[in-house]
């Protein structure tokens, strides 16, 4: 289990980090989709790794129970990386279209602008 | 004592009736967001004056005690900066308001607001992950304003600034993470309980996540490695915009003070060498990169964006210390540096709109050239720390408190040569565009050029060098009050004794009772 889950989440980062790295919107969006996940497990697992238990007191105090705070966070963490990655799309739409490259880094825009105005001046 | 919470409260209701009820009528939102922050500003001083008799006030959200619910946290700290936050915005709001930035895109009040609602509540909280949520309240808004009325550049620099900060969240959720593992506990104040019981040669993981923190936190405040980012945002995004973002690197400077003061702070056997080995030595290489950036820029918003992350170098290097005479300078350095950042800024925009780009080429002068030059030479001089106004006595304070021999060298030499690239910078910059421009055959009579300024637009960027010249001209008990903050920044037990409860020892406090109980 403990196997499991670690390397999942070890899978998931190194994918996310690789596509991060790609500099072009799509893959970037989906690297960071699956960064997200990577820690939303990540967060799962901080509160130990407890089969079948639910995160509640059974009766009061008899029992064993697995921690609910890591649920919570995690519910958070979903809920924000999805909106998260709904304004991304939407931005990543926006300079795709006003830009015609789907390229993360501006550097060579920029160079571009620069020698424009030389010229122009 | 519903107080603590209004600066949350205030801009989360305003803005979503701005934003629904009065989208098409930007007079009414005009309105309605100056009434907004005005309120928010009194609510401010009202924080302020209740917060300067030294108590540390105490919200529990829901009246859950604190370990187990959220707890919001006012102390001098979190007073000053939500008064420095309020203060900005004001001043910021008027500005976008007079030179028409707000009608340029949708949307600009509301998103303005919810952004001054995350950034208050990240200077207000008492807990780890509800700063997180704060932090992604305030990011939201900005990715929202630093798009603000479109544009290719703006756009694709927009992108690259979302896919950095959620690259940065992702990290902050791992950082938490790992410290609820190793600690079960996420409020600041339980943290500064739990990290010191845990003994040196257990601490692996915790000293992992006091580093996973502090990048986070870095990313925030633009110290190197991770301050890429910075020059490319700021010099892209709407000049007002630019402006309000000055605090937003004052939010990770401010993490970065609270939360590696209180909960992994001088003293914690465990963790309290990590920040002050790396931060250091990063913020000194901050200030390096400023000092370059400026002397190298072509353009005018980079070379201030530049002059913001030597800022934050200088500031850092000051927290880097962790000693409350230190962290008063500091305090000092980050009040006067927000609003040299933002008087930059507005004069910058005033200026830019006048010409054709931001390029530090002579061009032909523009109305009012002098008003301009005399404004931007006033805000170059408090960047660059030069005498009368603040900068001069900030950079002093920063400089007297680093006078350990092993940091003294280092410190001294990057903060003075720093200062000399930042004048010669600034120096360049401005008279290749207000001096040379008298030189050249007088500029059109008409078009933006001859657009003379109307005292709404010049009266931002004024009031902010006025601010910068009464934070000089009464630095006295300014300092006062922020050496009693910082004194109280570094009192860990009294802010503990505030979140927690009177403090309980796992003996005593069994036996108090049923002796009680029995009395």
């Amino acid at each position: 289990m403990e196997i499991l889950i670690a390397s999942a989440i070890g899978v998931l980062t190194a994918g996310g980090v690789y596509l991060l790295l790609r500099l072009r919107t799509f893959p970037v969006i989906l690297g960071l989709a699956l960064l997200s996940y990577a820690v939303n497990v990540f967060l799962f697992a901080s509160g130990r790794l407890a089969i079948d238990q639910s995160p509640i007191l059974a009766r009061y105090g008899e029992g064993s129970y697995t921690d609910p705070l890591p649920q919570a966070l995690v519910l958070t963490a979903i809920v924000i990386s999805f909106g998260m990655t709904a304004v991304l799309v939407m931005i990543g739409l926006a300079a795709y279209l006003e830009a015609d490259s789907d390229r993360i880094d501006i550097d060579p825009v920029e160079s571009r602008d620069d020698d424009q105005r030389g010229g122009a001046a | 004592m519903h107080w603590i919470i209004l600066p949350v409260v205030l801009p989360a209701l305003l803005a979503p009736v701005i934003g629904f009820v009065m989208r098409h009528d930007i007079g009414l939102a005009r309105i309605a967001s100056v009434t907004g922050t005005v309120l928010l500003l009194a609510i401010a001083i009202v924080l302020a004056w209740l917060a300067a008799g030294g108590e540390t006030h105490v919200y529990r959200l829901g009246d859950w005690p604190a370990p187990f619910g959220i707890v919001l946290v006012l102390d001098r700290l979190s007073a000053l900066m939500v008064l420095l936050t309020a203060t900005l915005a004001l001043i910021v709001l008027i500005h976008a308001i007079a030179t028409g930035w707000d009608a340029r895109g949708k949307h600009f009040h509301t998103l303005f607001q919810f952004q001054l609602m995350g950034i208050c509540g990240a200077f207000l909280t008492g807990d780890v992950f509800n700063l997180f949520v704060f932090f992604e309240v305030l990011l939201i808004a900005s990715y929202g304003l630093m798009i603000h009325a479109g544009g290719r550049d703006r756009i694709k620099a927009g992108l690259q600034y979302v896919v950095m900060n959620l690259a940065g969240s992702t990290l902050f959720l791992f950082a938490l993470g790992t410290l609820y593992a190793s600690t079960g506990t996420l409020n600041i104040a339980d943290l500064a309980v739990v990290i010191p019981t845990i003994p040196a040669e257990e601490a692996a993981l915790v000293r992992v996540a006091v580093i996973l923190f502090m990048i986070v936190f870095a990313v925030k405040a633009a110290l190197f490695p991770v301050q890429f980012w910075l020059p490319a945002t700021y010099a892209n995004a709407p000049a007002p915009v630019a402006a309000l973002f000055a605090i937003m690197t004052k939010v990770g400077a401010y993490a970065i003070l609270r939360i590696h003061t209180t909960s992994f702070g001088p003293g914690i056997e465990a963790t309290e060498d990590l920040a002050t080995t790396w931060l250091f030595p990063a913020a000194i290489v901050t200030i390096a990169i400023g000092a370059f950036g400026v002397l190298g820029a072509r353009r005018l918003m980079p070379l201030i964006a530049f002059s913001v992350v030597g800022s934050m170098g200088t500031l850092l290097v000051a927290v880097a210390v962790f000693s409350p005479q230190a962290t008063m300078a500091a305090l000092y350095y980050l009040v006067h540096s927000t609003f040299a950042a933002a008087s930059l800024f507005l004069i910058a925009d005033l200026v830019v709109t006048r010409r054709a780009g931001d390029s530090l080429r002579p061009a032909a002068a523009t109305v009012q050239n002098g008003l301009f030059a005399a404004i931007f030479f006033g805000a170059a001089i408090a960047m660059a720390g030069m005498p009368p106004l603040s900068g001069f006595l900030g950079k002093l304070l920063v400089l007297d408190a680093l006078r350990e021999p092993g940091t003294m060298v280092w410190a001294w030499s990057a903060i003075l040569g720093g200062s000399l690239l930042t004048i010669v910078g600034f120096a360049r910059a401005g008279s290749a565009l207000f001096w040379s421009s008298t030189a050249m055959a007088a500029g059109p009579a008409e078009g933006p050029a001859a657009r003379r300024a109307t005292a709404g637009e010049l009266a931002p960027a004024m009031i902010t060098l006025g601010v910068l010249a009464g934070l000089a001209a009464f630095a006295h008990p300014v300092a006062g009050y922020l050496e009693a903050t910082a004194v109280q920044v570094f009192d860990r037990a009294g802010y503990v004794a505030a979140v927690l409860g009177p403090v309980e020892t796992e003996d005593a406090t069994p036996i108090d009772t049923v002796i009680e109980q029995e009395g």
